[in-house]
């Protein structure tokens, strides 16, 4: 038989190799007793034996796994699961019969949902359904898998995945599945590659013994030809030696191969994200959003309050520069009480600096807490979504009174560089005419509005390439501004962290990129080998 | 019989109503659900939740319906209180709802 390639996609990042475990449904063969009230005492206990079986569960794992399993005790717990297949009971229907299509009503209910989230919880009520029915044949309800294999099948079932020892290098490839469901979260954490997606595998009866799956990638390769199979265990050594190496680079300056240098920043979504990181990983903060000030019950944040968070992020930096970017409200981030509602299209509707504009008292408010925090560090003040200069002229004029206002009234303050986020083709296109001290590259909005696609809408999400010529001329044209004005021109969405997309991005002038924390080590092996 | 004394004691409240936006990632997904339904439990008052004013109104204290609501990240979700706890039970509904269930 020939090597079988499927492309799916990537659902957890990695590299694997090993044999191939199919997950099988196990076939149910049940006595079936005359009587409802037997059949409903029979569901009754089945579902109070899952619900054990799982608190047993829930005692041997923590954090993000425990959660998915209560979830699944909460929902056992509900009469509401169970009502309509009573009622069937009592109609005369068996047990397992009435409690599958009870359930599967269930699960059709989920993929049936317009978010992604949502369609991806079926396979939690799967999961669900088919521990009861176990019990009810008496079966045990997870197959054995050793943690070597290629699980592979329609879907994988959260319970499943757990009783799995995943390091021992065994990987997940999914017929369907989603890159939204609990076991793909579980797997990203653990470090499972997953690739999900692959449409029905092609086989009668006898299934493939041997599978290569690329979690980067998104592909598997079934039964591979003995050259196919060597070439990939290079790459997959060739994987753990950059691991291992990167770890160890984490701490070093990012050089190139032929000696750039090139600048790492962090991306930072709140302080709690710095917590037990060393500051000599990175050359200083690239991006601190500040939405999540903003966000939760207490109201909009005051002086105080943003002013403390924003000096113990400076604090932690010790003097490398920090930039921290003002309210990026609207869009997909509605803040109560800030943001407008009902706007047919968010994404092209009142957000970032123009929703700053559009409500001067709280952005009064945000930019007097970031000249008090100035005294404490390096910092720089980046303004999202800004279309055209006007709107940066009356940011920086609103800038330069709040600083004016609190010299006069005798505070300890400093007067940040103001600079932009380039997200808006307009902005990238014309980057010269503003008044920016710098200039920071959001490719993911870049992307959205360049291509006309946004990357979670399943149906478009390939027209979102942040690697596309178009992009990455519209990102050259800034960096060339930035090179004729003497700003620095940084980028921080995630093409940053897209290691693929390294050599295309250095080659179009860059020399600072901005990425979350668990992507430093990564990029800076990349980097390491790179050559102009 | 303890039922039926609590479903007397529902009718002769006058019932409640507040709305708030989820903020959270993703909505009232599977974690949320559980939290709003626990939450939820500690109280005697009758509690729904809807996505629009006008309903259709769906058992806050059962996780499997509230998941059936399938309530997505910036929707508005009301609330429907009524019974000798309502206020706490409202305040404390908003609360979990305003804070993003803690995961903001």
């Amino acid at each position: 038989m020939g090597e079988i390639h499927l492309t799916g996609h990537p659902a957890s990042p990695g590299l694997a190799i090993g044999p191939v475990a199919v997950l099988t449904r196990a076939v149910a063969s049940r006595a079936a007793k005359d009587d409802p009230a037997q059949e409903a005492a029979a569901l009754k206990a089945a579902i109070e034996g899952a619900a054990a079986e799982l608190a047993e569960l829930i005692a041997t794992v923590h954090g993000e796994a425990a959660e998915i399993l209560e979830f699944q005790v909460a929902m056992l717990g509900d009469d509401a699961l169970a009502e309509s297949a009573y009622e069937a009971i009592v109609a005369g229907t068996a047990a397992d019969d009435a409690w599958r299509a009870a359930l599967d009503a269930e699960v059709a209910g989920y993929r049936a949902a317009d978010e992604e989230y949502f369609r991806a919880r079926a396979a939690d009520l799967v999961d669900i359904r088919d521990r009861v029915l176990a019990g009810l044949n008496g079966t045990s309800a997870i197959a054995k898998i050793s943690g070597d294999s290629v699980v592979t099948g329609d879907d994988i079932s959260p319970s499943t995945f757990l009783a799995v020892d995943w390091t021992r290098g065994g990987a997940i490839a999914l017929a369907s599945g989603s890159p939204s469901s609990h076991v793909a979260m579980l797997a990203r954490s653990r470090g499972a590659p997953m690739v999900v997606g692959l449409g029905p595998l092609p086989w009668n009866g006898q299934p493939p013994s041997l599978a290569l799956v690329d979690g980067d990638a998104g592909t598997v390769i079934f039964d591979p030809q003995p050259e196919t199979r060597r070439l990939f265990e290079q790459r997959l050594a060739a994987a753990n030696a950059a691991r291992i190496a990167a770890d160890a680079g984490r701490l070093k300056p990012a050089l190139t191969a032929d000696g750039r240098c090139i600048a790492v920043l962090l991306n930072v979504a709140a302080p709690e994200d710095l917590a037990g990181l060393d500051p000599a990983i990175c050359d200083g903060i690239g991006l601190v959003r500040t939405e999540f000030l903003f966000e939760g019950s207490r109201g909009l944040p005051d002086e105080d309050a943003q002013y403390a968070v924003y000096r113990r992020i400076l604090e932690w930096a010790g003097g490398r520069p920090v930039t921290i970017r003002t309210l990026d409200a609207g869009g997909d981030k509605p803040i109560p009480g800030v943001t407008v509602d009902g706007e047919r299209n968010p994404f092209l509707g009142l957000r970032g600096i123009r929703l700053s504009l559009a409500r001067p008292e709280v952005f009064r408010v945000q930019l007097r807490a970031l000249c008090r925090a100035a005294v404490h560090g390096t910092l720089k003040v980046m303004l999202p979504m800004v279309a055209i200069p006007t709107e940066f002229d009356r940011a920086n004029a609103m800038l330069d009174a709040e600083f004016d206002a609190l010299k006069a009234e005798g505070i300890a303050c400093a007067r940040p560089p103001l600079g932009i986020m380039v997200e808006i083709p307009s902005a990238a296109l014309c980057a010269e005419d503003f008044a920016a001290a710098f200039y920071s590259i959001g490719s993911n909005d870049l992307t959205q509005y360049t291509m006309a696609a946004a990357r979670d809408i399943g149906a478009v999400a390939d027209l979102n390439d942040a690697g596309h010529p178009a992009v990455l001329a519209l990102i050259a044209r800034t960096v060339e501004a930035g090179r004729k004005r003497g700003a620095e021109v940084s980028l921080c969405g995630d093409a940053a962290a897209d290691t693929r997309l390294t050599s295309a991005l250095l080659a179009t002038g860059l020399t600072v990129l901005s990425v979350s924390p668990i992507a430093v080590a990564r990029l800076k092996a990349v980097i390491a080998r790179e050559t102009a | 019989m303890h039922d039926a004394n609590a479903n007397r004691a529902a009718q002769t409240f006058v019932p409640l109503a507040a709305s708030a936006v989820l903020v959270n990632p993703v909505g009232l997904h599977a974690r949320p659900s559980v939290k709003l339904t626990q939450c939820a439990k500690g109280f005697v008052a009758k509690i729904e939740i809807a996505l629009a004013a006008d309903g259709p109104w769906t058992d806050a204290k059962s996780p499997v319906k509230v998941m059936r609501v399938k309530a997505p990240q910036g929707a508005t979700l009301h609330f429907r209180v009524a019974g000798p706890d309502g206020d706490a039970a409202l305040a404390a509904m908003l609360a979990l709802v305003h804070d993003g269930f803690g995961e903001a």
